[in-house]
């Protein structure tokens, strides 16, 4: 495990020739970023990407609340992505530093400190390492106000863990576990687009009543610029937002697979002829079936589109939910493109990835129903 | 000549000019590897078990209740002497009520406490209802000298509409927030990472937190990890191994190979205490000192008591599938805690005969009373099942509460809705 995290903080932390290098032999541009349009708060805004914007959202919370710490492998010299870059200089080694390398003791440490009413910001290096802590996500986090009678509670709990394809990161650098968490009542999972939902859902989360996992796609960390505003802002838990408004058929993604539903709802209108709707599903678990289903009736078509795998995937349920409350609208079955049932591969990730053209395949084929 | 002076100024800096170049220029020197600060040796051999003796075990009291080192002598006032003696008797009688209420199919579930009465209330005595605990299961006596009440106890068991627990938990997961008792959870061993962030966000703040754990759940990769962090990350935190001998039917020499569980704090550079769990006055005086250091120093401390577990693991276990009745035996009467707090009592003229059947008679009765009552209560209105799993309960787990709850309107006669709250 550690070996394979310092191989790829190599790539991540030299953004100068290695990184160029690499990027010949495996980088191949599978989303073209979109930035966000929508104008969240007034106010002025900052040019940043994706790390810098999580790294101003935890300055943030580290300056208006005492309590809030933030730990994790690797955090108190600015992170392995840079996430939390002179934080430790700012507010101190009691509040910003680096734990042993064990993920069940972070989460544990991380719960403790939640029921102890202090803010616990800890970070899982990659989603692919957030395993060895499941238990303490799933058996502890998520249930330990429900079975305490809500006596205690770790609502001051926020996870952050890098997630989702990254070009070469193979089968324990790409991972996209949102599926395993969705399935466990109690936690909020969440899984931002950009720079400024990074921002708006991480600063949500660390003041949520609950325990919140936030998967944090890492390709976006420097691909992905927004004008960011300044200020103190937050983006609803819970609610999706629709990308992109169409009348043809709703596709459906969140993290980097908006960006890439983007450019096939585009596609589709040069080559179909047709307005797609793209919604970012933005929150994983409690997700927005309001927004989801509203789009379904009036387009009638649905693509579903993830990096994990098909089977048990998320979109397993949303199709579902979507055919039970939607039946009468379909006009076609409702269509998922993810990724294979197979680990993560390295060389193949090309034709692994639910790519615009696997994607823009299936919209002919709904439309062609 | 180019390399040795590469690696030189290598280590200059990694030591920030600390150490000399000069000093650093020859192997009669001191190793400087940033990994271990130790001497080097000519000679290859293994460091094992055999390299040192095992942790002594600390004792005040003797088997016949006299103290052997009136140095060691905690000079307890006899008030808080009479309720350690009575809490530990009372765990007696609760456990064996509870034990039979099960076995009668009242409840669904009960562990008893026999043989772990003394390092229950030993530690609990130490310490104040202003420290933090996070247990595992078996430490009951804790609760009842903080002052957990019979009723609410028998609530937890029976999960009426009294318990605070609301009901969702299986017997014996006690928890209460005004006694900083932190609820219980079955899986092993995971409160101990959760003790050291406690103790952590408690950092400065004159409490310490305790955690119990047994040492079969000191197998699991938690405790390695919770050891870890309270030593790395500084953390008032007490660990307190309950080493009774067996996990279910695993016994101890199962579990590991090294010196116990208290051998391995050393390893993590953990102040470490073995004590003899069946001696009040040893568990507390270890657990006082525990939290001495762990408040001054800002360092966690791992107790480990030695004891051992007379019941059965729980009522879902015949341990004389495994073990002999006569090990039992000697252990339930010879090394008896409460036997041995008993004579010391009475050696002190604290105690006798007669105030022994009163009390017995007394807490007998007690039990018995909250347990009825709590037997007559209604269960909890069963719509608290979807409630507390978030704060406030999403839109979809509202609608799934509508939609059973005109399913038990329509079905009613195939639910038991008489025995829950209205």
């Amino acid at each position: 495990m550690a070996l394979s995290k310092l191989n790829l903080k190599c790539f991540n932390i030299n953004a100068s020739t290695k990184e160029s290098v690499c990027a010949q032999v495996f980088k191949r541009n599978f989303f073209n970023y979109v930035p966000s349009k929508k104008q969240i708060v007034n106010g002025p805004t900052i040019r940043m990407n994706m790390f810098q914007a999580i790294n101003n959202a935890l300055d943030i919370a580290l300056k208006s609340d005492d309590t809030a710490m933030v730990f994790g492998e690797d955090v108190a010299f600015g992170g392995v992505f840079r996430c939390t870059m002179d934080l430790q200089k700012k507010y101190g080694k009691s509040r910003i530093f680096n734990t042993p390398l064990c993920e069940q003791g972070i989460v544990g440490f991380g719960i403790g400190v939640a029921n102890m009413g202090s803010t616990a910001i800890a970070e899982i290096q990659f989603a692919d390492y957030i395993f060895p802590a499941f238990d303490q996500l799933v058996n502890e986090a998520a249930k330990c106000r429900y079975r305490s009678g809500n006596q205690f509670n770790c609502g001051k709990l926020t996870v952050r863990a890098p997630c989702g394809a990254v070009g070469h990161g193979a089968l324990y650098h790409s991972q996209s576990p949102e599926g395993y968490f969705a399935h466990t009542p109690g936690l909020k999972v969440v899984v931002p687009r950009g720079p400024i939902h990074a921002k708006g859902l991480l600063l949500s989360c660390i003041r949520e009543p609950d325990p919140c996992i936030v998967l944090e796609p890492k390709v976006l960390y420097r691909a992905a610029v927004d004008e960011v505003p300044e200020g103190d802002y937050s983006i609803p838990i819970g609610k999706a937002e629709v990308v992109v408004e169409g009348d043809a058929v709703t596709l459906i993604g969140w993290g980097t697979q908006v960006h890439v539903l983007t450019e096939v709802a585009q596609l589709a209108k040069t080559k179909f002829n047709v307005n797609c709707e793209v919604i970012d599903l933005v929150s994983i678990l409690p997700w927005d079936r309001d927004t989801v289903c509203k789009s379904v009736k009036k387009t009638k078509r649905v693509l579903i589109s993830h990096e994990a795998p098909l089977t048990a995937g998320f979109g397993a349920e949303l199709a579902s939910t979507i055919q039970e409350e939607c039946f009468l609208h379909l006009e076609a079955p409702i269509s998922r493109v993810t990724g294979f049932d197979t680990p993560f591969p390295h060389i193949f990730e090309p034709f692994y990835l639910p790519d615009k053209w696997r994607c823009l395949q299936a919209i002919r084929n709904l439309l062609d129903y | 000549m180019a390399l040795s002076k590469n690696v030189c100024v290598l280590f200059k800096r990694c030591f920030q000019n600390k150490l000399s170049f000069k000093y650093l220029s020859t192997h009669s020197q001191p190793p400087i590897f940033p990994g271990a600060k130790a001497e080097w040796t000519q000679k290859l051999e293994f460091t094992g078990t055999h390299s040192y003796s095992p942790l002594p075990i600390y004792q005040v009291l003797d088997q016949q209740g006299q103290i052997i080192d009136a140095s060691e002598d905690p000079k307890l006032n006899s008030n808080i002497l009479e309720k350690m003696y009575k809490d530990m008797t009372l765990l007696n009688v609760l456990d064996k009520i509870l034990y039979e209420s099960q076995r009668q199919g009242r409840i669904s579930f009960y562990m008893t406490n026999y043989g772990e009465e003394a390092a229950h209330i030993g530690s609990a005595a130490a310490l104040t209802t202003n420290d933090v605990v996070y247990g595992q299961y078996r430490e009951v006596g804790v609760l009842l000298w903080r002052g957990f009440t019979l009723p609410e106890l028998m609530n937890q068991c029976y999960g009426n509409a009294e318990d605070k627990g609301k009901g969702r938990q299986m017997p014996v997961h006690y928890g209460s927030k005004n006694l900083n008792f932190v609820t219980i959870s079955s899986p092993l061993t995971t409160q101990m990472p959760q003790a050291a962030g406690a103790a952590y966000a408690l950092k400065g703040k004159n409490r310490v937190v305790i955690c119990y754990f047994g040492e079969g759940a000191a197998s699991e990769g938690d405790a390695h990890a919770a050891l870890n962090f309270a030593a790395t990350l500084d953390c008032p935190v007490i660990f307190f191994c309950r080493n009774n001998g067996y996990a279910i039917s695993t016994p101890a020499n199962e579990q590991y190979r090294g010196d116990g569980i208290g051998g391995r704090g050393p390893g993590y550079g953990i102040n470490t205490l073995r004590v003899d769990g069946n001696d009040p006055l040893a568990v507390y005086n270890a657990t006082r000192k525990a939290k001495e250091y762990a408040i001054t120093e800002s360092k966690p401390v791992l107790i480990e008591a030695m004891t051992y577990r007379v019941g059965h693991h729980s009522t879902s276990d015949d341990s004389s599938a495994y073990r002999s009745k006569e090990e039992v035996d000697h252990w339930s009467t010879n090394q008896n805690p409460v036997n041995r707090f008993r004579m010391y009592l009475q050696n002190n003229n604290l105690w006798n005969d007669e105030l022994e059947k009163k009390w017995l008679a007394e807490a007998r009765k007690n039990v018995i009373s909250a347990f009825e009552e709590a037997e007559k209560r209604p269960k909890p209105n069963w719509s608290e099942m979807f409630k507390d799993v978030y704060e406030t309960m999403p839109d979809y787990l509202v609608k799934q509460m509508e939609s059973m709850q005109k399913h038990v309107e329509q079905y009613k006669e195939h639910y038991p809705v008489k025995n829950y709250s209205k």
